[in-house]
């Protein structure tokens, strides 16, 4: 018997299938066009010399030899950039109080941290650029460096920019009152000391960027790995005053960013300003030392965390202090203070909380600058959340699933609000929290780790719910006066052959955004998804858009081609109701051909629609204009946010002899709304849970008392790799908002949201017959060891 | 020192000659002087796994030989692999299982696969994770590359125990 027929057996029907990606051809046969790859006649390479120590006076700077190296085309130095490119804050109005110095591409007089770009080369070749970098000649006064978060807040400190009288770049603060009464009358109080180590992206292709200036129009062309074009055209045009559209910014295969390569870097603005200099296009790609000394640095948080409950195990009241160190300034344009609000807005989003108190303090360091990475802020709510849920459940004598059942909103609760002012639409988090039970086979889990205990095998369960931001209304950047765009652009058209071109302003990480624009686009008009072709990533042809980020590009990306490919069928059926002579209310469009709507009986080609319109207008009735082309945008409007939820699981053996910890299994259950691409979601939700294993077990930028970063390199810092990491089996509940047709939400951070808090109280369940417990990530197996009092 | 030294290599079954720095790596010089950009540098330090190649029929890493260390060799990159077909099993169950996601170490890992491959029988899901020790992926959390890789070793061994077709005399 065949099954029956489901949504999915209707022809064109593309939402909600997995479908691989057509792109990811290219790939697989060596073909990619990443910036590396880019080479452009008359192109020279950049190299630059960089400040070995974290906080140093420059005294002078000696480029005379450097100049007479082999090869060698232009010597420039932080006075020569000054000249013609305006300097950056990294603040947002909204985030009261926030400071952050000006920035140049090179410094002018003072580095402030150990690896900042001095000196820039621009040579024949990428090796003679290197070569003459060593020779040139920096006199420094070394200056105290700041490190560590409390030294940096202490009085007497030294202060790095000393016009702002302290290290504290800004103060946030959110208190619904309560607290201290609920406290006062609390049956139990948890109270725990987490840190969180910085850790960093490490995109295997590390940051690249071609800048080619022509003095003659003039004209500005950069291809840029980066997720954010427009952003960087706005940039570029105004700090170095091109007109915005002479600037053009093209984003070809990106091999992975991750939120990294959407900031601001010196080295970047300043190989715009070497071209223009030059007059000749000039590349930079960041080698994996440059990488790990100058791309953002993510987290490092010290959060202290008390939380009440009553006898049943009721969570009462939350109470937090964060403190996070972000560098020597705030990143730009999106600043560095993001990671910690989100920090304190998302601690006890799951859960029926009242009474919250939280206190923000982010903090100057002589370090590389911290900013937005994957999953910004919502790895450190979430394991501060989860370790005192389950700190509380041992205190209540609960198991970990009924302290959560007892607390978590109800799925009939919304819409309703967090006590840090986050609306809700609809979440699913009793349904989840079910569904991972079953999925796990938790009840036999148990029972299997009572027994090993007692042969001496030491398993640990953890579980982890979480709730993830998405779809970004203005709320985020534009409302801080950032020209960061949330709204998304597309331009649909019919070409003479019938065929479809979307481009669209959302880009490509080798997620599948083009994919699932593609399988929007084909499904909404009517025709086969292999006649959609979708372009992104270059200024220059596509319109300007926020692009991908925050778990926008599916949600918001989606809606707006979903809504252009609306309007470009309604045109369409307008010019066949013309040729055919019927009501455009009764024709539709299957499969590339106009049919009648109610018997789908075809009636016309599209392509012999475009060929008419295109070639032979002459022959559609008077009055006739065809639209083939639609240029739409769509900007989210209803709530500021679309929030996602889901729980994990983690499975873990830990060898109490050695501090190692063997990752089992670990499951996933989310809820991004409605799935356009079950095989994409998946392998996104995977991507982000081994990011935050990686968070977990592995990753740590290890720097020096003196601020020097000391494991600089694939040898030394570890990153997951495939033996250490495990299965993830995920299951999905799909609410889809409804403030759009499509009602998508994101799902690219879910993974790494939560995956660090299920491990974390993985191997505290684990450690439990031990006595013993950790609140440090990574857990390294040194940190193991010494939480189990053997070292 | 840096006298340009002249080299003869088989790369993807041609023969081509060139003056290379001595300094220059192989994955530099199969990038830069062939244009056979899809051997890519991650580490540059032989940790990272996007410069695979083959050398001689090894699979070697070309960010940790020099250019003039492959004089008279026969190198084979993803492009040569990928032309004569000889990955295109490989190719295919990655592209169906999204065992992939930015692509940038696609092309190492599929030489890896290639490794994995060439030996007789199906390998087991820990043998391929282990096998793949040496690719660094920041995109897929593995699984996807391991279930592809299975997946195409799989009907290698299926389609080598089905009975020959019969040809025509």
């Amino acid at each position: 018997m065949n099954a029956p027929l489901s949504f999915l057996d209707r022809p064109n029907s593309y939402i909600g299938r997995s479908v691989p990606r057509p792109n990811a051809k290219r790939l697989l046969n060596g073909q990619g066009r990443y910036v590396t790859d880019i080479v452009l006649p008359r192109m020279l390479h950049a190299a630059f010399t960089r400040s070995p120590h974290a906080h140093a006076r420059i005294v002078s700077i000696d480029v005379s030899a450097a100049r007479q190296m082999p090869g060698v085309r232009l010597v420039a130095t932080g006075e020569d950039f000054a000249r013609i490119c305006k300097p950056w804050v990294g603040t947002l109005d909204h985030f009261k109080g926030m400071k952050s110095p000006p920035q140049w591409p090179l410094p002018i007089d003072k580095v402030v941290w150990s690896g900042q770009a001095m000196v820039a080369i621009v040579a024949d070749t990428r090796a003679m650029a290197e070569d003459a970098t060593e020779a040139v000649q920096v006199e420094y006064e070394e200056l105290p460096a700041v490190v560590d978060i409390d030294a940096a807040r202490s009085t007497g400190s030294p202060v790095i920019t000393p016009e702002f009288g302290d290290n504290v770049c800004f103060r946030g603060v959110l208190d619904t009152g309560g607290v201290d009464d609920a406290f006062a009358s609390a049956c139990h109080i948890i109270e725990e000391e987490f840190r969180f180590a910085r850790h960093t992206a490490v995109t295997l292709e590390p940051r690249a960027i071609v800048a080619d200036y022509d003095p003659n129009e003039p004209r500005l062309t950069v291809h840029h790995a980066t997720q954010t074009p427009y952003q960087f055209q706005d940039l570029y045009s105004r700090h170095y005053g091109i007109a915005e559209a002479s600037v053009r910014v093209v984003a070809p295969d990106i091999g992975g960013s991750f939120g990294m390569k959407l900031h601001v870097y010196h080295e970047d603005m300043a190989v715009v300003g070497l071209s223009m200099m030059l007059g000749r296009p000039v590349k930079y790609v960041a080698d994996r030392i440059e990488s790990f000394v100058s791309d953002i640095h993510a987290r490092d948080h010290r959060v202290r965390a008390r939380m009440a409950i009553d006898a049943m195990g009721t969570i009462l009241a939350i109470d937090v202090d964060d403190v996070t160190g972000i560098g020597a300034f705030s990143a730009y344009p999106r600043t560095s203070a993001i990671e910690g609000n989100q920090v304190i807005r998302l601690i006890g989003a799951p859960y029926r909380l009242k009474n919250y108190r939280a206190g923000l303090q982010v903090v100057f360091q002589n370090k590389v600058q911290m900013s937005q990475y994957r999953a910004v802020g919502h790895p450190i709510a979430c394991t501060v959340t989860e370790r005192l849920v389950d700190l509380a459940a041992n205190k209540a004598g609960l198991d970990a699933f009924e302290v959560r059942a007892r607390n978590l909103i109800r799925d009939d609760a919304y819409p309703c609000e967090s006590p840090t002012g986050y609306r809700f639409e609809a979440l699913s988090h009793e349904v989840c929290l079910a569904k991972l039970r079953t999925m796990m086979d938790y009840d036999s889990l148990r029972s299997e780790q009572r027994e090993l205990r007692n042969r001496g095998i030491h398993r640990g369960i953890g579980i982890a719910t979480f709730v993830e931001i998405s779809n970004p209304s203005p709320a985020f950047y534009g409302v801080g006066g950032a020209r960061i765009s949330s709204q998304d652009g597309a331009i649909v058209s019919i070409t003479p052959s019938g065929d479809v071109r979307c481009l669209i302003s959302v880009t490509e990480q080798g997620q599948g955004t083009e994919t699932v624009i593609g399988q929007i686009v084909a499904e909404h008009l009517g025709v086969d998804r292999d006649r959609v072709k979708v372009i992104t990533g270059d200024t220059e042809v596509t319109p300007h858009g926020g692009a991908t980020w925050a778990c926008r590009g599916a949600g918001i990306g989606g809606e707006t081609a979903l809504q252009a490919a609306n309007k470009l069928k309604a045109n369409v059926l307008s010019v066949a109701s013309a040729i055919l002579q019927d009501h455009a209310g009764k024709l539709d469009i299957r499969n590339g051909w106009i049919v009648d709507a109610s018997t789908e009986q075809q009636r016309i080609e599209l392509a012999e629609i475009a060929r008419l319109a295109y070639f032979r207008s002459d022959t559609l009735p008077p009055g006739t204009q065809a639209q083939l082309s639609v240029a739409h945008h769509y900007a989210p409007q209803g709530y500021p946010f679309a929030f996602t939820n889901g729980i994990q699981g983690c499975h873990v053996e830990l060898d109490a002899e050695t501090g190692f910890v063997r990752i089992l299994k670990h499951w996933v259950v989310e809820d991004c709304g409605r799935i356009i691409n079950p095989l994409l979601v998946d392998e996104q939700v995977r991507g982000g849970v081994v990011q935050g294993l990686g968070a977990a077990f592995f990753e740590e930028c290890v720097y020096s008392e003196t601020g020097q970063l000391t494991n600089g390199s694939l040898a030394d810092y570890l990153v997951p790799m495939a033996f250490e990491m495990p299965d993830i089996e995920i299951g999905h509940v799909e609410t889809p908002t409804l403030d759009t047709q499509l009602g998508a939400k994101g799902c690219g951070e879910a993974g790494t949201a939560a995956a660090s808090a299920a491990a974390l109280n993985a191997v505290n369940d684990a450690m439990a017959p031990f006595g013993a417990t950790i609140s440090q990530l990574p857990m390294t197996p040194a940190r193991v060891l010494k939480a189990l009092g053997h070292i | 020192m840096n006298e340009a030294v002249n080299i003869r290599v088989t790369v993807n079954g041609e023969v081509r000659s060139h003056s290379v720095a001595p300094r220059e790596t192989l994955a530099d010089f199969l990038r830069n002087a062939l244009e056979l950009t899809g051997t890519h540098t991650g580490c540059e330090m032989g940790a990272c796994g996007a410069c695979l190649v083959l050398l001689d029929g090894q699979i070697v890493h070309s960010c940790l030989i020099f250019a003039v260390q492959a004089d008279g060799a026969v190198v084979e990159t993803i492009e040569g692999l990928a032309q004569r077909k000889a990955i295109a099993e490989l190719q295919e169950a990655f592209h169906q299982r999204n065992a992939l996601q930015c692509g940038f170490c696609t092309p190492g890992v599929l030489m890896t696969a290639y490794g994995v491959l060439a030996r007789p029988g199906v390998p087991s899901r820990n043998e391929i994770r282990d096998a793949l020790s040496g690719n660094y992926c920041r995109c897929t959390g593995y699984e996807a590359i391991v279930d592809a890789i299975e997946t195409a070793a799989r009907r290698r061994a299926e389609a080598a125990a089905e009975p020959e077709p019969e040809t025509a005399p």
